[in-house]
């Protein structure tokens, strides 16, 4: 018996061993922004339609973690909730990979509050710089307005591995980063979801697609940066006057994947599709003619007449 | 009261904090599992087992995270089976008390105790990328099995252990060399012992999430995996990824998922159960 099973494991390895030698399919690695990565999977999942035989692969390692595959040359494709940082360019420079930022997608970052929160509608980014800030002085919703409640302020927010974060302390503290750490950082963020929608006092800031999914759990504040209250909206993202919370979601290509035929037939479908794909996952389209323009400068950067960065 | 009363009083207290302890911990897995069930059942179908990820969480499915989860099982098993049973029998039965075994031997239990992301980062850096075998199941595998190698080698330890030493002796006393002894006298006794432990070890792997993660496990993979150098994804990446999306028709996929994973671990253990006791009933002396 134990001679059959040792057998038995010896034939499995061969055989496993025998056929590890196929598998030189066309494929295409996408890995990045757990923001993003609605989009491109729908991308991928509709392109499979098209071209079955090209595999797209999609991972959600966040923006920051995506960047740092991408620059070692791991990916081919990269997606991202914020442009390229400094640090990132470095070790992309390096490892002599030159890549394309192609923009897919609008989002609006929403601030909400708890359903039972009567006292404020809207919020001045100068208020959210006052409660987010790196020495941050607010603990209690008295210490930014005299008549609100003399109760702790909880707040939720992204940890510093999303994307989200790095543009939120970017548009409110002007940079990126500078945020007080004495919050609920989630990785989740259905965790700030439930947290706030069951805290009264609480206050949290996340993408408008988990406020859409969940508007009858919590209260959608209001952005007045100057020119009267704005609601995050799939209208006011697009035409940019909910600001400064608008953001562009972007997927950056690699030069050496773009002149591969499967990749360029890739874009070029995420390019036509991303607009009507990003708006059935709870993003904002760009205009139609930003997509056009988007393909064609792809089009001459994988043919290789433009240098960038 | 006296002295013995107290005594039973004592006794009794601490019966009941024992029951207390027991029954919490049934208590609380029942209330998760039954809270899955009520969730999850709903989108069991042979649909859901067959299909590919998709974006829509009706007709998304977990065929290509279960094929992901049963590779990485049997490439992990191809390659922890041999080593952990192999280095069991080389510290319990060669391995003579010097200060070199005992290094070892130290090692391992601290091995076992190391936390498994740090394990995927090894893999990481070892097998992605210095080794360049890239995501792949291969990578996934390599890694895992360092993980419950120590489990392995342990139990194997325990269940050689176990062999009473009158049949080592008998055998050696028939004549029989050292390798003939362990081949046909304490391996055929003991190997319910180690297969219970291995199974063990494997049902481990197969929830483990962040190591393989870490190592590149993808969340959207709509192929089967056809070698062991392909990319992949497993049933708890998929979950993991399932319970952070903002819709929450996913979450309800997420308690289907876990109901598939927990079906997996359940049989698994089965076995485990099965296999000693059968071979606990055929040796007999």
């Amino acid at each position: 018996m134990v001679k059959k099973i040792f057998a038995l494991v010896l034939f499995g390895g061969l055989f496993f061993i025998s056929c590890g030698s196929g598998g030189s399919s066309k494929q295409v690695k996408i890995d990045g922004s757990s923001t993003v990565y609605p989009i491109s999977e729908a991308v991928a999942e509709e392109f499979r339609s098209v071209e079955p035989n090209i595999r797209v692969t999609v991972g959600s390692s966040g923006s920051g973690a995506g960047f740092k595959k991408f620059c070692r040359g791991e990916t081919d494709l990269s997606d991202a909730s914020r442009p390229i940082s400094p640090d990132e360019q470095e070790l992309c420079k390096e490892n002599g990979i030159k890549y394309k930022e192609l923009t897919v997608a609008l989002d609006g970052i929403s601030i909400v509050v708890n359903r039972k929160n009567d006292w404020i509608d809207n919020i001045t980014p100068e208020q959210l710089k006052k409660i987010w800030g790196p020495d941050s002085e607010v603990n209690k919703w008295s210490d930014l307005n005299a008549d609100w409640p003399d109760k702790d302020i909880h707040l939720y927010g992204p940890n510093t591995a999303h994307g989200t974060y790095d543009f939120f302390t970017e548009a409110i503290m002007g940079e990126s980063g500078a945020s007080r750490s004495d919050y609920n950082a989630v990785s989740d963020y259905n965790v700030a979801v439930q947290g706030i929608s069951t805290d009264q006092y609480s206050m949290g800031y996340f993408g408008l697609a988990y406020y859409e999914e969940n508007q009858n759990k919590l209260k959608l504040l209001g952005v007045d940066s100057g020119d009267g209250p704005v609601n995050p909206s799939l209208e006011t993202v697009k035409s940019g006057t909910y600001k400064p919370l608008s953001r562009s979601l972007y997927v950056y290509v690699a030069q050496s994947a773009s002149k591969r035929a499967e990749v360029q037939s890739l874009i070029d479908f995420y390019l036509n599709n991303a607009g009507k794909l990003a708006k059935a996952v709870g993003y904002v389209p760009l205009p139609e003619s930003e997509y056009e323009k988007q393909l064609s400068t792809f089009e001459s950067f994988a043919s290789g007449s433009e240098q960038t960065q | 009261m006296n002295r013995a009363q107290k005594n039973r009083l004592k006794d009794k207290v601490f019966k009941g904090l024992g029951i207390t302890a027991t029954f919490l911990g049934i208590v609380i897995l029942a209330i998760f599992i039954g809270f899955i069930l009520y969730q999850g059942m709903e989108r069991i179908s042979w649909e859901f087992v067959m299909s590919l990820p998709s974006r829509f969480a009706e007709q998304s499915g977990i065929y290509t995270a279960w094929m992901g989860t049963v590779w990485v099982l049997v490439c992990t098993t191809l390659i922890s089976f041999p080593l952990g049973v192999g280095a069991g029998i080389y510290l319990e039965e060669y391995g003579k008390k010097n200060w070199w075994n005992t290094f070892l031997e130290i090692n391992i239990s601290n091995l076992a105790g190391v936390p498994s992301v740090i394990y995927g980062l090894l893999g990481l850096g070892v097998f992605v990328r210095m080794m360049k075998m890239g995501n792949s199941i291969l990578a996934g595998s390599l890694t895992l099995s360092l993980l419950i190698l120590p489990v392995i080698i342990v139990s194997t330890r325990e269940a050689l252990r176990a062999v009473p030493s009158t049949i080592k002796e008998a055998s050696v006393a028939m004549g029989a060399s050292k390798w003939q002894t362990i081949w046909h006298q304490i391996l055929p006794a003991s190997f319910g012992g180690i297969l219970t432990g291995v199974i063990l070890a494997l049902s481990r792997a197969v929830g483990e999430t962040a190591p393989l993660i870490v190592v590149g496990a993808l969340v959207y993979v709509p192929f089967a995996p056809t070698s062991p150098l392909d990319e992949f994804t497993v049933l708890p990446v998929q979950i993991f990824n399932w319970v952070t999306r903002p819709q929450q028709e996913f979450v309800i996929n997420a308690a289907a998922g876990i109901i598939v994973l927990l079906g997996i671990t359940f049989v698994m253990n089965g076995i485990a159960v099965y296999l000693r006791n059968k071979w606990q009933s055929k040796m007999n002396w």
